[in-house]
């Protein structure tokens, strides 16, 4: 890798030094089109994001595919109940290497104020890698373009060969996940046991 | 309410309708009606008294219960008669309810509230279709079918309708057991903190 030091002096005389990792992430993270669905509330402020007022193209991503083969990112905009679960999944294997997944809000991220429903998954990460998520009940347009700032940085960091390389540049990563079935009391099976690790939240006896 | 009652009494004497009061300061009273003879009495409340809107479908699920009820009886002790008041416990079946809450727009009245009871929960848990008086409860008949495993009779297309068809509970019954798929909860109730310990200490 080239010295960073090196890099900005040479910069300052005119000469500009890249690598083909650092020029092929600077033209994907700006033009990152996501997949047009919306799940509840949160799509309300995900459309907000994209009109007018907040602007989603200003950070190139404003081209909301209704096709999954033609996204780059999945916004999980809102509550995922356990009979969308599988279509989400199921979007998510469709759309084309690299992908990426925001979870957009409370809901998205662990069920959030429907946590004890019988009825809503207690977070997409059970069953698909999610790559950003994003606090909020629902989250402020500006929270959601945070998220893909955030998106972007971690794209443009991403190492696309050697170890420790992105997961779709890693062959031996699963390109689809398993989509899970609509079972007699719940989903079959209920996570993802490769994808999720289950946090146990400490409550220590005051 | 009283008026409609007699006017149903007065024109269906075979059916059995009775009201069912509501104690509390809303006082909305509603009519109890027996499931065979719900069609004929819905028709009439269509069409003679006008109502013709049925806002709303919902079920309730009562569980058996026992009812304690004050019973004051009379009782000669020595020669000298006295009150005695006992408590008497009285096991109360349980049952399934279907509520309707019927408008009239042409009359600009209204809450009509129509109840049904199935006879138990179980196996006896079928009640008339009230779709094809009023199209309306078409959806909300499939709601209360999906959550309370409640039978229409004659409705065009009993599915479930917010669960998957493959689903077998009713999970607005009083005895539906949510799946234990959480590891924590936002606002701790004490069910969900007794299962995370339990299965935190059989995992340890």
């Amino acid at each position: 890798m080239l010295d960073e030091d090196l890099r900005a002096d040479l910069q300052k005389r005119g000469i500009f030094v890249a690598s083909f990792e650092d020029l092929y992430n600077w033209g994907r993270k700006n033009s990152l089109w996501p997949l047009q669905f919306g799940l509840a509330c949160c799509a309300i402020e995900m459309i907000a994001t994209a009109a007018a007022r907040f602007d989603m193209a200003r950070f190139g991503a404003e081209v909301f595919r209704p096709s999954p083969r033609q996204a780059d990112m999945m916004i999980i905009a809102g509550t995922v109940t356990k009979k969308m679960a599988p279509l989400v999944v199921r979007l998510y294997n469709q759309m084309p290497e690299p992908k990426y997944v925001i979870a957009m809000g409370a809901c998205a991220i662990s069920g959030g104020p429907f946590k004890a429903g019988y009825n809503v998954l207690k977070g997409i990460d059970r069953y698909i890698p999610v790559d950003v998520s994003i606090p909020g009940c629902p989250p402020r347009p500006e929270a959601l373009l945070e998220g893909l700032i955030k998106l972007q940085e971690k794209i443009a960091g991403q190492r696309l060969f050697g170890p420790g390389r992105a997961r779709h540049a890693d062959a031996g990563n699963p390109a689809d996940y398993p989509v899970p079935a609509y079972g007699a009391h719940d989903l079959e099976p209920p996570l993802n046991p490769a994808v999720f690790k289950p946090q146990l939240l400490r409550r220590d006896a005051a | 309410m009283t008026e409609v009652l007699e006017a149903i009494r007065a024109a269906l004497p075979a059916a059995s309708v009775e009201p069912v009061n509501n104690p509390s300061p809303c006082a909305q009273h509603s009519l109890l009606v027996r499931t065979s003879d719900a069609r004929a009495v819905a028709e009439f409340l269509r069409d003679s008294l006008g109502f013709d809107f049925c806002s709303n479908v919902t079920g309730v699920d009562w569980q058996a219960r026992k009812v304690h009820e004050t019973v004051v009886r009379r009782e000669t002790v020595g020669g000298v008669e006295k009150e005695i008041q006992e408590t008497v416990a009285r096991e109360v079946p349980g049952c399934l309810e279907v509520v309707y809450h019927l408008f009239s727009i042409a009359k600009k009245s209204g809450l009509l509230t129509l109840r049904m009871r199935t006879g138990d929960r179980d196996s006896n848990v079928s009640v008339p279709s009230l779709t094809p008086v009023w199209k309306s409860a078409e959806f909300q008949e499939r709601e209360v079918y999906d959550l309370f495993g409640i039978h229409f009779a004659g409705h065009p297309d009993l599915r479930r309708i917010l669960m998957w068809d493959e689903f077998s509970d009713h999970p607005m019954r009083k005895d539906y057991v949510t799946p234990d798929d959480c590891e924590y909860e936002p606002t701790p109730h004490n069910g969900i903190l007794a299962r995370v310990k339990a299965r935190t200490e059989a995992s340890a």
